[in-house]
């Protein structure tokens, strides 16, 4: 077997998006030796394509905003099913986490008085987030790239080496976590991408923050990297998932041309003045206000236009619902045959507004159209259509920490869970990212710092992942060799059309075999070439994680019997208010004798549990009307409205 | 319209390399990056090439067709005849690592060199004030994606491996034009432009300007406008003894 | 390092033959600035040492002799307006006193330094085209670092550019028959404009006007200023062509009216 390179850290950080960056910073500047291992070039994570902007209640564009309107509408949007603690925290803290990235040297859009500009998005009930154009995301992984720099300058002033106490290993992949006797974590097992060269890095903390699972999906807005590593990871190393069933589709992908089919088409189109509009030109999304959100939006052209200039007296257009909603209706409007020519509906912004405005407005988005499509925005309109953009299931965590079950180990951003129920409000990532990296970082610093002895690697599981990861170029035994884009082809499309945007039960019964098949075959997989920079074995290494993660999901979403958020079952098309307290937890199942079911891919097992329920004085900011669309009688008698009802 | 497109992709590593010819299916609406993914999953499934988000957005996808710095991603198949022999090779300004993939290290090394952000003392957060107008120059260069093209085309280290040592390449004055405009910051890297940037090794052809894929106007808007503020510093008798007397009231 | 081993060719890069793969006519544009800057010299030299055809009754007086400060101006009484004390010399030209520092403005303009840089010293000859020189320190030594010098060049030049104006401004008075338009007073009066364009364009101006400023909501005239100074500079290559293009039919135009080759066409007056 071929040498592994050693390396010991305090807080070993994977991924190196915003929540990733933000639990560095935090851990590093809590005294902790801290190491950021990322599958791609830092700075070049998938934070970078966040283009709206990063919710923060400041309230700068209209003073009635505060963390009460940011909370009630993230329990809105995630249809009550968020961590409370989780959304109340980050309604809290996510004011203090913009303006801290002012300090590290970011540059926002202004107000006439200086202060940060805010622009509406859909299910914000003010003009709530901040933003650059629409290259937020870019802004946010660059300005923590860069105090991550100036952190680094510090190190090196005061040791002369820039990566004493803060290390980036840029272009690796962790293939495996690694946890002692105990089951605590005690480091992770992964490769050079550009050596091929095996890498051990002991910490006893881990923080996951590897993103998402869309590329699981065959459209999606999704990069390679979002493999469902960490998941993947957490997983195998004990931990547990929740709330897999719900995959946000986000109403606005390209669809055409093909080749970029799935890209993201910001909803700042749509809080900026773009509407959704049928192959009749009507524009539908009136007639899909859902009961639960009656009475809160225009119902009306007129009143919605007047909203984006006077927001005291008129009610926003129902193109700004949630995603969820918004993503049904135009499934709907080209299932039922409205749709545009290559299968999606328009959205329409050049004749909203002047050609100089669009472009000054939305620069990324002109950029992107004109020069992937060939289409002027300012003179045409879009074509649409839903793209898997976000998984809000993920590695249960403590909210305050960030702490997941197993000792030693956090998780922050998309790969976390709780934070946004059943459906993520835009621009509520952003934020998310930098909150919980912070928390997590700060958690995992707090536990390093509380220990009384560090975990210690064991050999047996270092000799083991090593061999897994060199498998696939080891000729099969079955005599048919698997080609892992053939499989990953199969393996998207698989998942968009049977575990996509609306669901029966027998479609997922469907994918669940067909999972098992993909199992089998992904064994066969072989590979040509060496170990230095080979796509065709990093990919046949992230295909475990990747029917893993599908096979959670797939089984989540078979058990869930109701149709909300993120999770659209078209045999149970309605809002279930008993499933509202259930969460269905995803946890590897073991064998007999206590090994994994199956090293490559093991087999997982989703069982319901009980949801906390809210404090009392959050539950209280609700109107009780509200709550009583979503919740059984029974959980609502604490509530005070109820009392005065009563009197 | 499909039809098969015929490509030269550089395979090698720093031990050495070649040009290969290959036959590979071209779609409407294609761009170079989807080609070569094509060639991964039929032809060549070790085929290296780094690329991320496929929208022009990371700057990970870095490359030189026909000779010119490019992004694989934004390179429509459409701007090429269909007889056209498409040759795509790595950038050949940093070291090869594998096929299309380079070293950028020096990049990195580069952006440790350049003093950070540093807001005034005292200043809370939530307290900077800061108008648009004052905002925009410094936004229009964080625009930039680093795919590191501007780097990879500047005749000063493209050609001339020695100065490596003593040239940051235009991304890195850009971020030092950036600092230097933004409002609120209060270090001054007027010198160390000039004398650690290596500033003065840059003779405004205006490269990194045609390739920057963000369009950002780097000669005309970061570097001359450095090279103006050095030019008060070091060059300007007037602008000194001006200085020298604002300073004595 | 050997002479073969450098630039594209250094090792650990990627071992690439050619030493371009462009396909393109990249030896085009700064072929094209070659002849185009020669050709301009070449007139700009003869016209100079010329000492002659440079004034015309019609009180046309072309740039390449203003101000006309040499004792050899006495020949076109009315040519002269700012005094007449240079020797005259026949290697020393009329206009002595701008010439030389409307070359070195030129000279050390930043779109002019990428124009010759790139075609006459091919450092490079065009993007991604590897340069012929083994050593390269750009403009860090003498002579090149004299570019700096470029602001105290553009200040000349905007006096000079005053002096233009007031030639071709005082060319509407005729001795005789008082205000009059001719065809030569608009020829003067459009490149009088666009040597305006080119000269504040230049992007020492742009800095001076405001480009130094680190707030520029503190200091709204010279943001206004600056902004403007801004959309001119984005085409600071355009002035720069097109006034040596009517500096040369400016001159040629007052030439062969004071030869008397042509008769200036009468408009007003």
């Amino acid at each position: 077997m071929t040498e592994t390179e050693r390396h010991d850290y305090d807080v070993l950080v994977i991924g190196a998006g915003g929540a990733g960056l933000r639990a560095a910073i935090e851990a590093r500047e809590r005294g902790m030796r801290t190491a950021v291992v990322c599958k791609s070039l830092f700075g070049k994570a998938h934070t970078v394509m966040a283009e709206g902007g990063c919710a923060a209640a400041m309230g700068n564009v209209n003073a009635n905003d505060s963390w009460q309107v940011h909370y009630r509408d993230t329990m809105r949007g995630g249809k009550f099913l968020n961590s409370w603690r989780m959304a109340e925290l980050h309604a809290k803290e996510a004011p203090d986490r913009v303006w801290e990235l002012e300090t590290y040297g970011a540059l926002f859009d202004r107000t006439a008085d200086g202060r940060i500009h805010q622009r509406n998005f859909g299910g914000h009930t003010y003009p709530r987030l901040a933003h650059v154009g629409d290259r937020t995301g870019l802004e946010l992984i660059r300005s923590l790239q860069q105090r991550i720099v100036a952190l680094q300058q510090e190190d090196h002033a005061a040791t002369g080496d820039y990566e004493a106490r803060l290390r980036v290993f840029a272009e690796c992949t962790v293939t495996e976590l690694l946890t002692d006797d105990d089951g605590a974590i005690a480091g992770a097992f992964g490769y050079w991408r550009e050596s091929g060269r095996f890498v051990e890095i002991a910490a006893p903390a881990v923080v996951l923050a590897t993103g998402g699972i869309g590329k699981s999906f065959q459209v999606t807005s999704n990069s390679w990297e979002y493999t469902g590593d960490g998941h993947a990871l957490a997983l195998r190393a004990g931990a547990r998932l929740v709330d897999m069933e719900f995959v946000q589709f986000h109403p606005t992908g390209m669809v055409w041309p093909p080749s970029v089919k799935g890209i993201l088409v910001t909803e700042g189109v749509r809080g900026d003045g773009g509407v959704l509009k049928n192959s009749d030109g009507e524009r539908f999304m009136f007639r899909y206000v859902p009961d639960v959100f009656t009475g809160q939006y225009a119902e009306t052209e007129e009143e919605a236009d007047r909203w984006y200039d006077d927001q005291e007296n008129n009610r926003r257009t129902p193109d700004l619902l949630p995603r969820d909603e918004v993503a049904r209706a135009i499934n709907t409007e080209v299932k039922e045959g409205r749709g545009s020519p290559h299968g999606g509906v328009y959205l329409d912004i050049a004749s909203r507004m002047p050609a100089e405005e669009i472009k000054r407005r939305l620069p990324s988005m002109y950029h992107q159209f004109k020069e992937l499509a060939d289409v002027d925005i300012t003179a045409e309109p879009m074509e649409v259509g839903p793209t898997c953009h976000y998984v809000m299931g993920g590695i249960e965590v403590d909210p305050d920490t960030g702490r997941s079950s197993v000792p030693g180990l956090f998780a922050a951003g998309e790969c976390a869970s709780g934070m946004h129920g059943s459906n993520r409000l835009g621009g509520n990532s952003l934020s998310d990212l930098l909150v919980f990296g912070r928390r997590a970082g700060l958690g995992a610093a707090q536990h390093v710092a509380g220990l009384e002895r560090r975990p210690v690697v064991r050999e047996e599981a270092v000799r083991r992942a090593a061999a897994t990861a060199v498998a696939p170029f080891e000729p099969s035994s079955g005599g048919t060799s698997e080609n892992p884009y053939t499989l990953q082809t199969d393996l998207q499309q698989m998942m968009n059309d049977l575990v996509g945007i609306i669901r029966t039960h027998a479609e997922m019964m469907e994918a669940l075999d067909r999972l098992d098949a993909l199992r089998d075959r992904v064994r066969d997989v072989v590979v040509e070439g060496h170990r230095q920079y080979n796509p065709g074995w990093h990919l046949a290494l992230d295909l475990r994680n990747m029917l893993l993660v599908g096979e959670a999901v797939a089984t989540s979403a078979l058990l869930r019997t109701e149709s909300r958020g993120g999770h659209t079952r078209d045999d149970y098309p309605d809002l279930d208010a008993t499933w509202r307290r259930r969460v269905l937890v995803t946890h590897l199942r073991d064998d007999d004798d206590g090994g994994a079911s199956d090293p490559v891919v093991p087999r997982v097992v989703v069982e319901p549990a009980e949801r906390a329920p809210m404090r009392d004085d959050l539950l209280a900011l609700f109107e009780l009307a509200e709550l009583e669309k979503y919740y059984t009688p029974d959980e609502l008698a604490a509530h005070p409205g109820r009392d005065r009802g009563a009197a | 319209m499909t039809y098969t497109g015929r490509f030269r992709v550089w395979r090698g590593d720093a031990d050495g390399g070649s040009l290969h010819d290959h036959e590979v299916e071209v779609n409407e609406g294609e761009v170079v990056l989807d080609i070569l993914h094509r060639l991964q999953a039929t032809q060549t499934p070790d085929l290296a090439v780094r690329w991320n988000c496929k929208a022009g957005k990371c700057g990970s996808c870095s490359a030189e067709i026909d000779g010119r710095p490019r992004l694989l991603c934004m390179t429509r198949m459409s701007v090429f005849a269909p007889d056209h022999v498409v040759t795509v090779t790595p950038l050949r300004t940093f070291p090869v690592v594998r096929d299309l993939v380079t070293d950028v290290s020096f990049n990195y090394a580069k952006a440790r060199e350049v003093t950070a952000f540093t807001p005034p003392a005292g200043l809370a957060p939530g307290e900077y004030r800061m108008q648009q107008v004052d905002v925009e120059r410094s936004q229009e260069f964080r625009k930039c994606i680093e795919c590191f093209l501007c780097q990879d085309t500047c005749h000063v280290v493209r050609d001339h491996e020695e100065n490596k040592e003593s040239f940051a390449g235009p991304r890195y004055l850009l971020r030092v034009a950036e600092l230097e405009m933004h409002p609120l910051d209060v270090a001054d890297r007027v010198d160390a432009a000039q004398d650690e940037h290596g500033l003065g090794r840059c003779n405004i052809t205006k490269c990194c300007t045609e390739v920057c894929p963000e369009g950002i106007k780097i000669t005309d808007n970061a570097l001359i406008p450095m090279k103006e503020r050095v030019a008060d510093r070091r060059y300007d008798p007037l602008a000194w003894l001006g200085r020298t007397i604002s300073r004595r009231r | 390092m050997t002479a073969t081993a450098r630039g594209v060719d250094a090792p650990g890069r990627a071992g690439i033959d050619a030493r371009t793969l462009r396909t393109d006519r990249w030896w085009l544009p700064p072929a094209a600035t070659t002849v185009g800057l020669l050709a301009f010299v070449v007139y700009g030299g003869v016209r100079a040492f010329q000492q002659q055809y440079f004034f015309a009754d019609e009180r046309y007086l072309t740039p390449f002799y203003s101000p006309c400060v040499s004792l050899g101006c006495a020949a076109e009484p009315g040519a002269a307006h700012f005094g007449m004390f240079l020797p005259d010399h026949p290697l020393i030209p009329y206009a002595a006193l701008s010439l030389p520092f409307l070359l070195l403005f030129r000279l050390t303009c930043y779109y002019y330094r990428k124009a010759y840089y790139r075609s006459f010293w091919l450092s490079p000859a065009a993007c991604a085209v590897p340069e012929p020189h083994a050593q390269y320190t750009g403009e860090t030594r003498f002579p090149l670092i004299m570019q700096n010098a470029h602001r105290y060049f553009f200040y000349l030049a905007a006096v000079i550019a005053l002096i233009n104006t007031y030639d071709a401004l005082l060319a509407f008075r005729h001795p005789t028959d008082g205000f009059v338009v001719g065809v030569g007073n608009l020829v003067l009066l459009v490149n009088v404009a666009l040597l305006w364009g080119y000269t504040l364009s230049c992007h020492s101006c742009r800095h001076v006007m405001g480009g130094r400023l680190t707030h520029f909501s503190k200091h709204p005239v010279r943001y206004r200023l600056w902004t403007w100074v801004s959309r001119l500079n984005t085409r600071h290559m355009f002035f720069a062509w097109i006034t040596l293009g009517t500096l040369v039919a400016t001159d040629l135009y007052v030439m062969l009216v004071a030869r008397g080759t042509i008769t200036d066409l009468r408009i007003v007056g």
